[in-house]
């Protein structure tokens, strides 16, 4: 293949060729950008959360101001970042290449889903500047949220809109991955990452309309005092929190899933070995996104619910976890005997394993019914689920980002830059979070603005707050390095090699230093599966004598 | 376990702690365990793994099903210890004795309210020691919780329906509840204290806190300023909390947000208690809550209006 002149970048130029594009990869870039774009916005609101929490008493926020801080960091994380971020950017740039196709089944509805994603998220911004402040938290609980301004409402409706954009998403990749698999390319040699982003579809498929239609709901009853969930009205105060879990149970999978694809992925590639219990990861993922529905009583074991629903949920929710632990398991088994290769995006595996690991441990901490009456509510879960979604999913987003870097923008990045920022996150991430699992079995509640005033016999909340704040400002500078690093190397790094890291999946073996428009030009025969390293001469040459 | 807590756990005060803390602790160093075990396999892994050539192309390594199995066993056989014995604790935390103490609780943005089978009302919860205590709680308005750290009980108060948690304390002293449900603006600030007396203090207290019908209206108004939870936002001294100070507000000249003004007669105070919207005084946002034409009767309103004209 010549290089330059026929590439998806190259193809077209003019900034209607990407508001009009069809094209997967180029969606996946629109994706990035504005996923990049709340990021930033998301983890400066993070920084005044903690910058506020750092000292006791008022530090730079009010109480009010500081409710509306974190209900905003919360939704754009959530909803602007977390959820669409994987499948958007990494599920639409990599899977249809991944499976030999030369596009997803449905390109139009596929810039279609981006174009909703960005209504709701103006929405969300439009609510933000120009009609009110929201102070929820982005979990809307009723009937607080039946009181709150109606900025909510543009709020829910953000919600509802980018909910859409999901579904669209999750449809395509399912009919994708059914329908246009490459010759040869069967269910046992997709890559695990299309397993899990398929996986994932399927959730957002399902469980997406569910938050749909309790924001209409919720609409309903401010604008028409219908009374559902606010008892003022003749409404249940826990419906809501029913509702809200059933979709946002399932959620964490669609957050979760994609990371653990990535992280697959990247443990077969850094190590050069199959991935260990392959069918088993494959399999675990699709069980795991019918079985995320049955488990969302969890969040409510101390909210009026029955007690038998409370047991019941919770041993759904142990046989969810046992699945999870083992994917551990085989992953750090894949290194085994394989030939382990220390570079960034491995680097981010490994962390990856780490954080989540502990993320999955402190889960089973408050999944068992009588710790987690102490627990809940405290920073003990703020911190376990920044474990998982951040330490998870985010962690998992930015490895995958670095191992498709050279794909997406034909560049490569400093090596040693990606090793410093990393080494910065790790010590970062672990700083923030790690206190706040003491101060939460210790007794601090979540969403507080303040911890002064909690006389006689409470312990000393001051110094632990302190130190998860330096965190947070280490953890912020490893991120702004790879912005840093990332933009640099867009324009100035060196070219990077059609196959950088030795992979055998067909979007490294198969395109050049970056794919065509078509991503191929025939349609390539898969022979063999995507961690068969040993069969893969095409990749390293003719085997040498052993 | 430990009563004076831990790194880990607050000093514990009731009868369910000390299981909670067994089964917290279980958790905590069977997790441990496991975590250092799987990190290190994963470092020993990397390092004696780590790539040697650039061409290493290692051979597939055949899955052992017995450490397969074992990985699948005992991560099951474990999560079911913790499943069945957090399952039995809780349901000690949830079944209150049948001779339990009943106290009333009601929540409201932002404070707390305890009502006691004699009549008396207070915003400190007064307990017995060494008898379980049973509360049955309700909110005026959003979804609050009550959670006592030291007991390692908690349970969320929801408007329009019952919610009970019980209790019994171990030892004389003061802990801390807190509300651990979002619920706005003064969220951090909505606590309250446990007092913990022996039976003896704990019945002259109630016959102490007990309404007779002897107090001055002002004194009346005072009890409402304290029980209908006016204080977390209206000070006495002049600090300005989410609303503003009763200190000097008697007579003074308000500036309202909408530009007009007035002086604070009794009508104004009277209308800024049954329609707190109707005039938001400069510098402060429409947060009050509107239930107080409602909660309130005309004595209780007329008993209030006198306490803020005394605050001079």
């Amino acid at each position: 293949m010549s290089e330059g002149s026929h590439n998806y970048l190259s193809a077209r130029k003019g900034l209607w060729s990407w508001l009009a594009t069809t094209d997967h990869k180029r969606i996946g870039i629109l994706y990035a950008m504005a996923c990049g774009t709340f990021f930033l916005l998301g983890g400066i609101l993070a920084t005044f959360v903690r910058t506020e929490l750092g000292t006791p008493g008022e530090t730079i926020l009010d109480q009010d101001g500081y409710n509306q801080i974190f209900t905003l960091h919360g939704v754009v994380m959530v909803f602007l970042v977390i959820i669409p971020a994987i499948p958007g950017i990494l599920g639409n740039f990599v899977l249809p290449i991944q499976i030999g196709a030369k596009d997803v089944a449905f390109p139009r509805l596929n810039l279609a889903s981006w174009y909703l994603f960005m209504a709701g998220a103006l929405m969300a911004v439009f609510g933000w500047l120009f009609v009110g402040n929201v102070d929820t938290g982005w979990t809307f609980y009723t009937p607080y949220s039946s009181g709150a301004s109606n900025a909510v409402l543009w709020l829910t409706s953000a919600v509802f809109v980018a909910g859409f954009a999901s579904i669209f998403t999750g449809l395509n990749f399912i009919v994708t991955v059914h329908k246009m698999r490459a010759p040869g390319m069967t269910w046992n040699r997709l890559p695990l990452f299309v397993w899990a982003i398929y996986a994932t579809g399927i959730v957002q498929v399902l469980a997406t309309p569910v938050i749909g239609i309790t924001m209409v709901l919720l609409f309903l009853e401010k604008l028409m005092q219908i009374g559902i969930f606010d008892p003022a009205l003749g409404g249940d105060p826990v419906l809501f929190q029913h509702f809200f879990w059933f979709y946002s149970h399932p959620a964490v999978y669609i957050m979760i899933l994609p990371a653990m694809g990535i992280i697959s992925d990247l443990m077969g590639t850094f190590s050069r070995q199959q991935v260990s219990g392959y069918t088993f990861i494959a399999l675990s993922s699709v069980a795991i996104a019918f079985l995320g529905f049955l488990v969302w009583g969890h969040h409510m074991f101390v909210a009026g619910q029955s007690a038998l629903s409370s047991i019941i949920f919770s041993m759904l929710t142990f046989l969810i976890g046992i699945p999870t632990g083992i994917k551990v398991f085989n992953w750090v088994a894949t290194m085994y005997k394989g030939s382990v290769w220390l570079r960034t995006p491995m680097i981010y595996a490994l962390m990856f394993l780490f954080l989540f690991s502990i993320g999955g441990l402190t889960g089973i901490m408050v999944g068992v019914l009588a710790v987690d009456v102490h627990l809940h509510d405290t920073y003990f879960v703020v911190a376990h689920f920044h474990y998982v979604m951040m330490g998870g999913a985010l962690i998992g987003l930015i490895g995958g980002l670095h191992y498709w870097w050279p794909k997406i923008t034909g560049r490569m990045y400093n090596e040693t830059a990606g090793v410093i920022a990393a080494i910065l996150v790790f010590i970062g991430f672990n700083v923030t979070f790690f206190p706040q699992f003491f101060l939460g079995s210790r007794g601090m509640p979540r969403r507080y603005h303040d911890y002064t005033e909690l006389l006689p016999n409470f312990p000393e909340f001051a110094p632990l707050n302190l130190v998860s704040t330096i965190g947070s400002y280490i953890l912020a500078v490893g991120l702004l390095m790879i912005l840093v690093y990332a933009l640099y190397s867009l324009f100035k790094g060196p070219k990077a090699p059609a196959n950088p890291w030795g992979a055998c999946t067909l979007e490294w073996t198969h395109t050049g230093r970056l794919p065509d428009e078509h991503n191929f030009h025939e349609t390539p025969l898969v022979t063999r599966g995507p961690y068969d390293f040993r069969l893969a001469d095409d990749v390293f040459g003719p085997k040498e004598e052993d | 376990m430990n009563e004076q807590g831990s790194i880990w756990l607050p000093e514990s005060a009731s009868t369910v702690a000390g299981d909670v803390d067994a089964l917290f602790y279980f958790i905590l160093v069977t997790s441990a365990i496991i975590f250092v075990g799987v990190m290190g396999a994963m470092v020993t892994f990397a390092w004696r793994y780590r790539r040697r050539s650039e061409n290493d192309r290692p051979e597939p390594v055949r899955e052992s099903k017995l450490v397969e199995a074992s990985w699948i066993a005992i991560p099951s056989i474990l999560v079911a210890v913790v499943f069945v014995w957090g399952f039995r604790v809780f349901l000690e935390l949830g079944i209150a004795p049948p001779n339990s103490y009943e106290i009333n609780v009601t929540a409201r943005k932002w404070s707390w309210t305890f009502t006691y089978p004699n009549g008396a009302v207070s915003t400190d919860l007064h307990v017995p020691v060494n008898r379980p205590v049973k509360l049955r709680m309700i909110s005026d308005d959003v979804v609050h919780s009550f959670f006592v750290p030291a007991f390692r009980v908690k349970a969320d108060v929801l408007q329009g329906r019952y919610s009970y948690v019980w209790f019994e304390a171990t030892r004389v002293d003061t802990f801390n509840i807190v509300c651990a449900e979002y619920c706005g603006t003064a969220h951090s600030d909505m606590y309250a204290n446990v007092v913990v007396q022996s039976q003896d203090d704990f019945e002259g207290w109630l016959v102490e806190n007990m309404d007779d019908g002897s107090l001055t209206p002002a004194q009346r108004g005072e009890r409402s300023y304290e029980l209908e939870g006016c204080w977390p936002c209206h000070s006495l001294d002049g600090t300005t909390l989410a609303g503003p100070t009763f200190l000097g507000l008697a007579g003074s000249t308000r500036n309202f947000t909408d530009g007009t003004s007035a002086v604070a007669d009794d009508n104004y105070l009277r209308m800024s208690i049954v329609n707190p919207a109707q005039q938001v005084v400069e510098g402060f946002l429409p947060v009050m809550p509107q239930q107080y034409a409602l909660d309130l009767s005309t004595e209780e309103i007329d008993a209030l209006v006198e306490f803020i004209k005394e605050q001079q």
